[in-house]
C-alpha cells in the first residue's frame, strides 16, 4: 500500500480505490443493506407526504403480483427491459459504451412494423419470422453505424449512440405523420392497429416475448461464456492491444459485437410493436433503452442476474403505478420514490466496486 | 466505532417509531354504500392546476359530489402517455382489476387500446373522449360543441384587439378538424364584431408542451398580435401574452388565475355534465352506448367568467350572441368562404356537427397560417 507515510508529498485526504476482489457473501450483504437503506429513506419520504410507509410498500409488492392480470402486467413490463438489457451486455462487456439501446429498439420496431403493415397477407408464422428478422436487422444496423465510425474514424461511441436515439425517435414521427399515417384517423397522426395476423401469439396469457427473452438469457450466457467469439469480446474489453497481439481482428470484432448488441435490442422493439402495442407509437421504447443500462450494469453484465434485476425493476414500476391510483397520489410521487430507491441501490453499488482510503494522521 | 453503531441504531429506532405512530392514525375507513367504481385515465395530472386534465378532473369531482360517491370509488390514472399502448393497457387493466365499472379515457390517443380492451372486457363500460369509435355494445365516445364557446370567445378577442392581429396557438394542423373547427368558429366570432381583424395560426404539433406552446405564442407576439388564444393543454401562451403586457383567451379551464393581467375569458368544458349523466346511467343499469355530443344548452360547454381585462361592451355582445346560439344559431351557417376563396357553405344552409368536428379541413377566410 502506498499510504506508508513517507511524507515527502502531501497525500489527498480521501482517495477512491477500486477493489480488486469482493466475495459473493459480502456483495449480498451490501446489496441487502442497500435495499434496507433505500426502504428506510423511501419510508421517510412517504411519511413526509402523510402516508403510511408499510401500507405503501405492501401495495407496491401486492400491486405487482396481486392477480393474474397484475402478474401479466408486470411481465409485460419486464419483457422489453430484459431483452434490451441483454442486448447492451455484449457491447458493455467489450467496454463499448452503447447508450443507444433506445434507438435500436425503435429501429427494430420500425422495421418490424413495415412488414406488419404491408405484408399482413402472408401466412402468420412466416410473417412473424420475417418481422423477427427485420427487427434484428433494423436494430443491428442502428448499432453497426456507430461501430463503423468508431473503428474507421475513432469517433466517441457514447455520444454517437446517444444521438442516434433522437434520430430514431424522429424517424417514428416521420412515419406516423407521413407515409404510414392511418388513413382512417381523420387527421390524427397515428399508425393503424396491426391486424390479428401480424400480432405475436400469447403463451400463458402473455405475448411470446417472454419466451424469446428467456431463450436469449441462455443463448447469451453460453455465447459470452463458452464461445470463441465471447472470449474475443472479453479480450477486446480488457485490452485492445492484447487482442491485437493475439492476432484478433479488433475492428471486425467491434462491428460484429455491436451488430449483435443492436440486433437483440431490435428484438425488444419487434416484440413491443407486435406483442404488446399492436402498433408503432412514439412511446414504443419509452425509456426502456436507458433503464436497461442500469439493469445490465447492476447485474454486472451477467445474463442470469439480469433476469433477476429486471423482475425487481418491473415489480417496482408496476407496483408504483398501482400505488399511485390506490392512494390517489400524484404520479410524481411514484417517480420520486423510484428515484430514491434507485439512488441508494446505485450508491451502494459504488461501494461494492470502490473503497475509500483516508489519509493517516501522524 | 461503537458510537457510530449506536447512532445508526438510534436513527433506525426513530424511523420505526415514526412509522408506527403513522400507522395508528390510519384504520379509519369510510363505509361504502355501494361498490360501483369509476375510473379515469388522464393524459396529464390534475395537479397541473389548469388546462385539459384539470378541467376533466373538475368534472370527475363534480360527478363524485353530485352522486355522493366516496373517494374509494374513484380511480385515477395520471400521466398516462397516449402514444404508448403498453402504458395505456397497463393503466386500464389496473382499473379493471380494482373493480372499475366504467372507464373514462380522456385523450384521443387512447382510442385504439380502449377498443381492444372493450372487446376483452365486456362487463366494463369504456367511454372515450373526442374519438370516433363505438363498438355497438360497451364503448362509446363523448365530445361537444366547443365551437359555440370558441365563437363567443372570439367576440371578446375581436373587441379587445388594437392591432387587429390575433394569434392562435394550435395543437394540430389543418387536417385535424377538432382544432380547425375551433379556429374557424373563433374567427367567425372575431369577425362578427370586428371585420378588420385577422387570425394568425401557429401549429405546435403537440397537445401538451409548455415550451413549444410558449414559443409559438412568442412568435405570434413578435409579429404584432395583441391577443393570443390557444388550442393546447397548457397555460404557456397566456403567460407569454401577460409577459408582453397584451391579452389572451385561454382554453379548457378558466386561466384568469394563471395570467390575471392578460386573460380575458376562456371557452371551457364542464365535463361534469357528462360524467354525472354517464355514471348515473351506468349505476342504474340503463347506460346506452349512444355517442354523446353536448353543447351550451346542456351545460357541457361554457365561457369562463369575463375578467376585468375585457373591452367595454364585451359582456353585452357576448350575452346577445349566447342568446342567439341558444335560440338556434348554428354559427357555421349562411354563405361562408375559406381562405382560398372556395365556397364552403352556401346561403341558407348550415354545416352538420359531424362535419365541424370530423371533416373540417379548411380555414375560414380571415385565417392565415404562419
Amino acid at each position: 500500500m502506498s499510504s506508508q507515510s513517507l511524507s515527502t508529498k502531501k497525500e489527498p485526504f480521501i482517495r477512491i480505490i477500486k477493489k480488486t476482489e469482493i466475495s459473493v457473501g459480502k456483495t449480498i450483504v451490501l446489496s441487502l443493506l442497500a435495499l434496507l437503506a433505500a426502504i428506510i429513506a423511501g419510508g421517510i419520504f412517504i411519511l413526509a407526504i402523510g402516508q403510511n410507509p408499510f401500507e405503501i410498500y405492501t401495495t407496491i409488492v401486492k400491486g405487482a403480483w396481486r392477480s393474474s392480470m397484475a402478474t401479466k402486467g408486470t411481465i409485460k413490463i419486464a419483457i422489453p427491459l430484459l431483452i434490451a438489457a441483454l442486448g447492451i451486455t455484449p457491447a458493455f462487456q467489450m467496454k463499448f459504451w452503447n447508450i443507444g439501446a433506445e434507438g435500436q429498439i425503435i429501429m427494430g420496431g420500425i422495421f418490424a412494423t413495415y412488414f406488419a403493415l404491408f405484408f399482413d397477407h402472408l401466412p402468420h408464422g412466416l410473417l412473424l419470422v420475417i418481422m423477427f428478422v427485420a427487427g434484428m436487422v433494423g436494430g443491428g444496423l442502428w448499432g453497426l453505424i456507430p461501430a463503423y465510425f468508431k473503428t474507421r474514424f475513432g469517433t466517441n461511441e457514447t455520444l454517437f449512440t446517444l444521438m442516434l436515439n433522437y434520430i430514431a425517435l424522429y424517424m417514428i414521427k416521420f412515419f406516423i405523420e407521413g407515409p404510414w399515417r392511418d388513413p382512417a384517423s381523420s387527421g390524427f397522426p397515428k399508425i393503424a392497429t396491426f391486424t390479428k395476423n401480424a400480432r405475436l401469439d400469447q403463451i400463458f396469457g402473455v405475448h411470446a416475448g417472454w419466451l424469446i427473452g428467456l431463450v436469449l438469457v441462455v443463448v447469451l450466457f453460453i455465447y459470452l461464456t463458452f464461445t470463441k467469439q465471447g472470449y474475443e469480446i472479453s479480450v477486446v474489453g480488457e485490452s485492445v492491444n492484447t487482442a491485437r497481439y493475439a492476432g484478433m481482428n479488433v475492428k471486425k470484432i467491434i462491428m460484429r459485437t455491436m451488430f449483435i448488441s443492436g440486433a437483440i435490442c431490435g428484438i425488444a422493439g419487434m416484440t413491443q410493436v407486435t406483442g404488446a402495442a399492436y402498433t408503432l407509437g412514439e412511446g414504443v421504447a419509452g425509456g426502456v433503452g436507458f433503464t436497461a443500462i442500469t439493469v445490465a450494469w447492476l447485474s454486472k453484465l451477467n445474463p442470469l442476474f439480469i433476469l433477476v434485476v429486471t423482475l425487481l425493476f418491473s415489480m417496482l414500476e408496476k407496483g408504483c403505478s398501482v400505488m399511485q391510483s390506490t392512494f390517489g397520489l400524484s404520479s410524481a410521487v411514484s417517480g420520486i420514490l423510484q428515484g430514491i430507491i434507485l439512488f441508494f441501490i446505485l450508491g451502494f453499488d459504488f461501494f461494492t466496486r470502490y473503497r475509500f482510503v483516508f489519509r493517516k494522521e501522524r | 466505532m461503537l458510537k457510530m453503531k449506536k447512532f445508526w441504531v438510534l436513527i433506525f429506532v426513530a424511523v420505526m417509531a415514526l412509522t408506527l405512530s403513522a400507522c395508528s392514525k390510519e384504520g379509519k375507513e369510510t363505509s361504502n354504500t355501494t361498490d360501483f367504481k369509476v375510473a379515469v385515465i388522464h393524459i396529464g395530472d390534475p395537479a397541473d392546476g389548469a388546462g385539459y386534465t384539470y378541467a376533466h378532473d373538475l368534472g370527475i369531482v363534480k360527478m363524485q359530489e353530485e352522486l355522493g360517491l366516496s373517494d374509494e370509488q374513484i380511480i385515477r390514472k395520471n400521466n398516462v402517455n397516449d402514444t404508448d399502448a403498453v402504458a395505456i393497457t397497463t393503466a386500464m387493466e389496473e382499473c379493471i382489476e380494482e373493480g372499475a365499472d366504467i372507464i373514462f379515457g380522456t385523450s384521443w390517443g387512447y382510442m385504439d387500446t380502449m377498443e381492444q380492451l372493450a372487446a376483452e372486457h365486456s362487463e366494463v363500460i369504456f367511454s372515450h373522449c373526442s374519438g370516433y369509435k363505438n363498438n355497438g355494445s360497451n364503448m362509446n365516445n363523448y365530445f361537444g360543441r366547443i365551437y359555440q364557446a370558441r365563437y363567443l370567445s372570439g367576440i371578446a378577442a375581436g373587441l379587445k384587439t388594437q392591432s387587429n392581429m390575433i394569434g392562435y396557438v394550435a395543437a394540430m394542423p389543418i387536417d385535424n378538424s377538432e382544432v380547425t373547427g375551433g379556429i374557424n368558429a373563433f374567427a367567425l366570432g372575431v369577425e362578427s364584431v370586428n371585420p378588420d381583424a385577422k387570425v394568425y395560426v401557429k401549429v405546435t404539433n403537440t397537445w401538451f408542451d409548455p415550451t413549444l406552446e410558449g414559443q409559438a405564442a412568442e412568435a405570434l407576439l413578435d409579429m404584432g398580435c395583441d391577443v393570443i388564444t390557444q388550442h393546447g393543454d397548457t397555460t404557456a401562451p397566456q403567460m407569454a401574452a401577460q409577459a408582453r403586457g397584451v391579452w389572451g383567451v385561454g382554453y379548457n379551464s378558466d386561466m384568469t388565475k394563471d395570467a390575471p393581467e392578460a386573460h380575458l375569458t376562456a371557452p371551457i368544458w364542464n365535463w361534469g355534465a357528462y360524467y354525472t349523466k354517464a355514471t348515473k346511467e351506468a349505476m342504474e343499469g340503463n347506460w346506452s352506448n349512444d355517442n354523446y355530443f353536448g353543447g351550451m344548452d346542456d351545460g357541457l360547454i361554457d365561457l369562463s367568467p369575463l375578467s376585468k381585462n375585457v373591452a367595454e361592451g364585451t359582456e353585452e355582445a357576448i350575452e346577445a350572441a349566447r342568446q342567439r346560439i341558444l335560440d338556434g344559431y348554428k354559427i357555421f351557417e349562411g354563405e361562408l368562404y375559406d381562405n382560398q376563396g372556395n365556397l364552403v357553405c352556401a346561403e341558407g344552409e348550415a354545416l352538420a356537427d359531424a362535419d365541424i368536428t370530423g371533416a373540417m379541413n379548411w380555414y375560414y377566410k380571415t385565417v392565415e397560417v404562419k
